[in-house]
C-alpha cells in the first residue's frame, strides 16, 4: 500500500541515488576521501553544496583513516555524521571502526562494496564488508538503486536512533554505476522521517564536560564489549519497526530477509546485492517448469537474525549458498552463518557452499539454473 | 589544589612524579580565553588521565587513537561551525577554541599524516606536541624525535652500538611549511614563554602548533625532581632552543647569554651514559657539532 501520492520517478545511477537521499537527509559533517567505486557518491554531493542545495561541511580529508576519525570526532561532537568509502578505504579505516562502534556513535556510512588487493581490482564483490564483519557496524545490504536510496534513510534513522554506526552496501559498479528507475520521496517527507539528531552527552556541551574514549581495564572492558553486544542485537527490533514505518510512507516493504517463493520450495538459494535480481529471474524460469525453488536475500547482516533465517528454511530440502567474498582459511562468510542458523534448531541439511563475482566476474542466468538443478559441482561459480 | 590552575586539568591523573606534561597542559590551557575542546592522541598523557570510571579533566576531551588527534578535532571543529550556524550547539551559543595534544610517536610519526592534512585544511586548532623524543608509554623505544645518541630500547648502546645513529627529524620546519600563522618551539622549564606563545597560538584563527621539551623522568633516566633543572639546561646548551615562526619570520625569543657545552645536559641523564667512555668520545663530539651547525642554521633563518 502506497500512501504516499508525492513520490518521483528518477532514472539514477545506485550512487547518484545515495547521494539524492543524503541531500534530503543533508548530515552536518561529511568528512570524504575519494575512492573507486565510491567517488560518485561524494561528488555528486559536492556539487549539490556547490550549488547551495544543502549545507554540510565536508572535511576533504587526506585518508580514509582521517575520513573516519574526523566522522568520530563529528558525531562526538553531536552533529549528524555521514562518510562512504569502498575496498582498501575500508580497510584503511579498520582500527577506526571499533572505535566508532565501542563509542556508540551513530555515523552512517555508505559502501560501494569492492575486492580488496592483492592483486589490486576495482570491481564489486563483497571481500571489504566481510573484512568487518566483527567491527560492531550494523550491515543492511541493498539489491538496487531502489534500496539505496531507500536503505541510505532507514539506516540514518536508525544509527541515531540505537547509537551504532551503520554501513548500507551496495554491489560496486553492478549497482553504484547502474542506472535505473526509482522512486524517491519528498525532501519534507523525508526529513520528517528522519528528523533532527539528538546526541545524549555531545562533546560542545562544555558545561557539562565529558571525556570520550577513556582507558577501560581489566575491571571495565568487559562489561563495556558485554553492553556493546546487547545494543547490537536490540537493535535488530528497531530496525523492523522503522523499516516498518518506512513502508508507511514509501509503500516499500524491507525486513531482515527478503523471500521470493520459499513457502513452499524445496530447494532455496541464499545470497544477497545485485545477483538477488538475476537469480529471482531463474526462480520464474524454473517455477514455471515446475520446479519448487525459492530464495532468500539477506537485507540485515549484522546483527544477524539467526532464528527468522531458520523459519523460513527449515522446510527446504536444500539450502543452496551464494558468498561474494571468500573467507580463506575457513568456510565462506554467508555459508557459515547459516549453518549456524540451521544448527540452533537441530536441522541437519544438504547447504551447498559456492563462491561467485570475486573482482566483478559476472554471474549469469544460466549457471544459477545449474546451481539450483544441481548441474554445476565446483566450488566456485566462475 | 590551585582551583584557578587546575580548572581543565584537575588532580589525581597518574602521571609519574616529576613528569613535565601536566605542567605544560596547565600552563597552555590556562591562556584560553574562552571555552576550550580537548582532543589527545595515544600516549601517556592520554593514559594517565583518562582511566575509567575516573578522568582528570574537567573540560571536554575526546582521545580517540593514537595517529588521528588532529583528524579527530578536525571533525568536532567542523560540527561546531555547522550547530552554532544551525542554533543547534549544545548548551546554546558560545566561543570554542579547539586544542589537540599529542606525544612525539604520534606526531613526528604516526600521526604525521593526520596532523599535515589538519594544518593545510586550515581547522582552528592548537596542536601541542609534548616532544619527550621517544615511545616513552610503551617503554623507551626510539622515535624520529630522538636524538643522535640517546640509547633507548630498540636502539640500545652495546659493543657495536652508541644508540641512535640518525638525527632528529625537523618537525618545526615541516609544520612551517604548511604556511600557519603561528608556530612555536618552547619548553617547560620557562614557563613565561611558554605562556605568551600560547596565548599567541590560541589567538590564531586557524591552525597553529607549538612543541613544547617535556622530560621524562623514567626512561631518560634522571631524579624525578630534576625534569625542571634538566629541561633549562637543554635551552642553556642549545640543544632546544626557543623560538617562534610567525606569519613566516624566525623569531629565537630566549637565547642563552652564555652557551654552555652539551655535555652538562648529556651527563645528567641515563640515556646518554654510553656516550661518556673513551670509545664514544667521537659521538660527543659529532652531538656537540649537530648542535652547534642546528643552532646557527636557525640564527641564519631568523635573518632573513
Amino acid at each position: 500500500m502506497n500512501k504516499n501520492n508525492s513520490t518521483k520517478k528518477l532514472a539514477l545511477t545506485g550512487g547518484a541515488a545515495a547521494a539524492e537521499a543524503l541531500k534530503q537527509i543533508e548530515p552536518e559533517v561529511m568528512p570524504i576521501y575519494p575512492i573507486t567505486p565510491q567517488t560518485p557518491i561524494i561528488e555528486t554531493y559536492a556539487k549539490f553544496q556547490a550549488d547551495g542545495e544543502v549545507d554540510t561541511e565536508m572535511i576533504k580529508v587526506e585518508s580514509e583513516h582521517s575520513a573516519m576519525s574526523a566522522a568520530i570526532g563529528a558525531s562526538s561532537a553531536g552533529a549528524r555524521v555521514v562518510t562512504a568509502t569502498s575496498s582498501q578505504g575500508l580497510a584503511l579505516m579498520h582500527e577506526v571502526l571499533y572505535i566508532a562502534s565501542g563509542t556508540r556513535l551513530p555515523i552512517l556510512m555508505i559502501i560501494s562494496a569492492r575486492a580488496l588487493g592483492a592483486p589490486i581490482n576495482i570491481h564489486g564483490d563483497h571481500s571489504d564488508v566481510m573484512g568487518c564483519r566483527d567491527s560492531g557496524w550494523l550491515q543492511i545490504f541493498c539489491e538496487n538503486a531502489q534500496e539505496v536510496y531507500d536503505k541510505t534513510i532507514i539506516g540514518m534513522k536508525l544509527a541515531e536512533k540505537v547509537n551504532l554506526p551503520v554501513m548500507v552496501i551496495m554491489d560496486g559498479f553492478n549497482t553504484s554505476h547502474s542506472v535505473e528507475n526509482l522512486e524517491v520521496l519528498e525532501t519534507a517527507m523525508v526529513k520528517d522521517f528522519v528528523g533532527e539528531r539528538t546526541a545524549i552527552t555531545p562533546l560542545l556541551d562544555t558545561k557539562n564536560p565529558v571525556s570520550y574514549g577513556p582507558v577501560a581495564l581489566q575491571n571495565s572492558y568487559f562489561e563495556f564489549k558485554i553492553d556493546q553486544e546487547q545494543a547490537t542485537n536490540d537493535a535488530a527490533a528497531e530496525y523492523q519497526k522503522i523499516a516498518q514505518a518506512y513502508q508507511e510512507i514509501s509503500g516499500r516493504r524491507y525486513g531482515f530477509f527478503e523471500t521470493y517463493h520459499t513457502k513452499d520450495a524445496e530447494r532455496i538459494m541464499v545470497l544477497t546485492g545485485s545477483a538477488t535480481g538475476t537469480a529471482k529471474v531463474v526462480v520464474d524460469k524454473l517455477r514455471a517448469k515446475g520446479e519448487k525453488v525459492g530464495l532468500v536475500k539477506i537485507e540485515l547482516f549484522r546483527p544477524f537474525l539467526h532464528q527468522e533465517l531458520s523459519a523460513i528454511l527449515k522446510n527446504a530440502q536444500e539450502i543452496i549458498v551464494l558468498d561474494r567474498a571468500q573467507s580463506i582459511g575457513t568456510t565462506p562468510p554467508f555459508y557459515t552463518e547459516i549453518v549456524n542458523s540451521l544448527y540452533q534448531i537441530g536441522e541437519i541439511k544438504k547447504i551447498k557452499s559456492f563462491v561467485y563475482g570475486l573482482g566483478g566476474r559476472d554471474i549469469f542466468q544460466a549457471q544459477i539454473e545449474d546451481v539450483f538443478m544441481g548441474k554445476f559441482k565446483d566450488k566456485y561459480i566462475k | 589544589m590551585n582551583k584557578e590552575l587546575a580548572k581543565h586539568f584537575f588532580s589525581g591523573h597518574s602521571a609519574c612524579a616529576g613528569c613535565a606534561f601536566p605542567a605544560i597542559v596547565r600552563a597552555v590551557l590556562g591562556e584560553a580565553s574562552c571555552e576550550v575542546v580537548v582532543a589527545n592522541a595515544t600516549g601517556c598523557l592520554e593514559v594517565t588521565s583518562s582511566l575509567y570510571p575516573y578522568t582528570a579533566w574537567k573540560t571536554p576531551w575526546i582521545h580517540n587513537a593514537f595517529e588521528n588527534a588532529a583528524a579527530t578535532i578536525s571533525g568536532v571543529e567542523r560540527a561546531y561551525e555547522i550547530m552554532k550556524r544551525k542554533k543547534r550547539l549544545p548548551g546554546g551559543d558560545k566561543k570554542i577554541k579547539f586544542v589537540a595534544f599529542g606525544g612525539d610517536g604520534g606526531t613526528y610519526d604516526i600521526g604525521l599524516q593526520s596532523l599535515s592534512g589538519a594544518l593545510e585544511r586550515g581547522h582552528n586548532f592548537l596542536y601541542v606536541l609534548y616532544d619527550n623524543e621517544g615511545y616513552m608509554n610503551t617503554g623507551n623505544q626510539r622515535s624520529s624525535a630522538t636524538p643522535y645518541g640517546a640509547a633507548t630500547e630498540t636502539t640500545p648502546s652495546g659493543r657495536a652500538s652508541f644508540g641512535k645513529t640518525e638525527l632528529r627529524k625537523n618537525l618545526m620546519d615541516i609544520v612551517a611549511a604548511h604556511h600557519i600563522p603561528y608556530l612555536a618551539q618552547a619548553n617547560v622549564a620557562y614557563l613565561a614563554d611558554l605562556k605568551k606563545k600560547a596565548q599567541k597560538a590560541l589567538a590564531v584563527e586557524g591552525p597553529s602548533f607549538l612543541t613544547v621539551f617535556s622530560p621524562c623522568t623514567n626512561n631518560w633516566k634522571f631524579p624525578t625532581s630534576q625534569y625542571v633543572a634538566i629541561a633549562k639546561l637543554a635551552t642553556e646548551t642549545n640543544f632546544w632552543p626557543l623560538y617562534e615562526i610567525e606569519n613566516g619570520k624566525y623569531k629565537i625569543t630566549s637565547e642563552p647569554k652564555n652557551v654552555k657545552p652539551l655535555t652538562d645536559f648529556l651527563k645528567t641523564q641515563g640515556r646518554f651514559k654510553h656516550l661518556f667512555s673513551e670509545k664514544n668520545k667521537p659521538v660527543l663530539e659529532r652531538m656537540q657539532q649537530i648542535t652547534n651547525e642546528e643552532f646557527a642554521r636557525l640564527v641564519s633563518l631568523t635573518e632573513k
